[in-house]
């Protein structure tokens, strides 16, 4: 039964193999995303957030955008990850559980979230709907930095402004005075 | 297939998967996992052995000849000590933190071009089994970029296991190594970017093919300042002497591992000597041709008797001995670096130079692609260069007399 079923998938032109990976990774994610949010321990929640992100990552390997999986990597979980630790251990390097983790407001996240939910699966239906997407192969990296240094040059050159905005922000703050 | 295809610059991998292949590969895994063990064996006993020579003692003797074994007798020694897990630690992420060092360390050899035939100009495949591939266990076109990605990855290894042990010192030394190794990314990150423009390529095997003669070495083509920004930055990334303050032993007993025993102990210690090796072998990856033979202009040194494909790993190892060395050399020779003293030298020094040369070196090939005067290239980029370096001062100057005005010490 499960060969026949595996054979109409695949002559429809389906990736087994990959949407098999897709499912476990994504159980994977969806499992450390729950622990971030339900966790006692501050360390313990960050550590979560990089299984996500780490799973994000293996996401984009599956889908063939090997760059981006390793920028996420090295951005998300070499520098954003490692400054939260960071900033974390520097003023409440606790061990055990915390208490008052909890936002008074926790419930609120719930809609959010649906309506979250709810936007990005409609998005997706509305992309593809029964089409099944073609098996992407994996993009050069020369193609990419000539379509973001090229057309997409004033898009890049602007979402650099939001680092600069960041940087700037984070001496203000740093500031004494 | 798609997983396959990405890890296929390899010419091994192009078309059906096949057994030959398939064993092929994983033979090359089994032969890197014991090198990569056994290497690091030779290299503790390595920088036992000449750090003893230099500070006229006689080192290791006892085991095995000149003491080679001596790293053997101690790691059968650490797996019979009990593995101790502090009271007031947090017990997973204790036990977490060695492998967090441990597995990147070794995944960055995987990448690395370990040898090929270059002969007469070859390319650096070889024919084995009746495939043709290449002396490297994957060569993906993100090639250099796993090596940083792995790096960052090794960070947590550290951080994690100086919070989870529960106690101060550890606490201090994997947050003064965080500090350390996140400011030195930068400068790693810049001077590589100087070595992937005149490269043209991220992938390892790329970037070995296209220094193929002395004047294309990397450490050449970007004009030598990437490569010694590249190896200081290295040595504090290893947290190496004199970048050594995460484990100075007069103020922090061990750093952030002294609460371990036994074999995770173990995994930091092989971690941070495997670490030394794989780095070493990036450096001459990515400066000194890999394993490329040193050819000037027409005349290729070539070791005559020596098949060819054996030839690239000897001309690999034989650099990657210098550098070892070079890293033992420094931790005899050089004091430690003062806190403040080591983040001057990285944000204030070595950030700038290796930024200011990579602008040069991007404006050089893009006068050389208009066909515009390089004199005059280069004579406006370098007084640009100077407007911003005095800038840069003049900031530095005002900040300090700001903190001179509220009465700060330092």
């Amino acid at each position: 039964m499960t060969v026949t079923v595996a054979a109409v998938l695949a002559a429809d032109g389906i990736n087994i193999a990959k949407n098999v990976g897709f499912g476990i990774i994504a159980f994977g994610m969806v499992f450390a995303a729950l622990c971030v949010v339900s966790t006692r321990n501050i360390v313990h929640a960050a550590l979560w957030l990089v299984v996500v992100l780490g799973g994000v990552a293996a996401q984009y390997i599956l889908a063939g955008a090997e760059f981006v999986a390793v920028s996420q990597v090295l951005v998300y979980i070499g520098a954003v990850m490692v400054l939260f630790l960071f900033g974390i251990m520097l003023t409440r390097a606790k061990i055990g559980s915390d208490e008052g983790m909890f936002n008074d407001g926790w419930a609120l996240g719930i809609p959010v979230a649906a309506l979250l939910f709810g936007l990005l699966g409609w998005v997706i239906i509305d992309y593809a709907g029964d089409d099944v997407i073609a098996n992407q192969t994996p993009t050069p990296t020369v193609m990419l930095s000539d379509a973001y240094l090229g057309p997409f040059l004033i898009p890049f050159l602007a979402l650099t402004f939001v680092l600069l905005a960041a940087a700037i922000g984070a001496i203000v703050i740093a500031r004494k005075d | 297939m798609n997983v396959v295809a990405l890890l296929a610059a390899d010419p091994l991998l192009d078309g059906e998967l096949r057994w030959t292949p398939l064993l092929i590969v994983v033979l090359k895994v089994l032969v890197i996992f014991v090198l990569g063990l056994v290497g690091t064996m030779f290299m503790v006993w390595f920088e036992r052995k000449v750090v003893a020579g230099m500070q006229n003692r006689i080192g290791p003797n006892k085991a095995g000849p000149f003491g080679i074994l001596q790293t053997l007798a101690d790691g059968t020694k650490l797996f019979f000590k009990e593995i101790m897990n502090p009271a007031r630690s947090d017990p997973w992420v204790f036990r977490l933190a060695p492998f967090l060092a441990f597995v990147p360390a070794f995944l960055v050899w995987s990448v690395i071009p370990l040898g090929g035939d270059f002969t007469e100009g070859r390319d650096g495949t070889v024919t084995w089994f009746g495939q043709v591939t290449r002396v490297q266990l994957a060569d993906p076109p993100v090639g250099i970029l796993l090596v940083l990605a792995m790096s960052s990855i090794a960070v947590y290894g550290i951080m994690l296991a100086g919070w989870a042990s529960g106690s101060k010192y550890p606490l201090l030394g994997s947050v003064r190594a965080s500090a350390q190794m996140i400011s030195y990314e930068a400068a790693l990150g810049l001077s590589l970017a100087a070595v992937l423009l005149s490269a043209g390529t991220l992938s390892t095997a790329g970037i070995v093919a296209g220094q193929n003669s002395l004047s294309n070495w990397n450490l050449v083509a970007t004009g030598f300042v990437p490569f010694f920004v590249f190896l200081v930055a290295v040595t504090a990334e290893l947290n190496r002497p004199p970048f050594d303050l995460v484990e100075a032993e007069q103020e922090l007993v061990g750093g952030f591992h002294t609460e371990y025993s036994g074999i995770p102990f173990a995994l930091f210690y092989l971690a941070e000597f495997m670490n030394t090796i794989t780095m070493s072998a990036i450096v001459v990856t990515l400066f000194l041709g890999g394993p490329q033979p040193i050819t000037i202009g027409e005349t290729t040194l070539s070791i005559g008797f020596i098949p060819g494909a054996l030839e690239g790993t000897l001309w690999f190892v034989l650099k990657l001995l210098a550098f070892l060395y070079a890293f033992v050399w420094f931790r005899a020779t050089l004091p430690r670096l003062r806190y403040d003293q080591l983040m001057d030298l990285g944000w204030k020094f070595m950030i700038p130079i290796s930024l200011g040369w990579f602008l040069l070196l991007a404006a050089i090939r893009t006068g050389d692609a208009n066909q515009w005067n390089p004199v005059v290239v280069v004579v406006s980029s370098l007084v640009l260069l100077g407007l911003g370096y005095l800038l840069f001062v003049a900031a530095l100057r005002v900040s300090a007399r700001n903190r001179e005005r509220e009465g700060a010490m330092f």
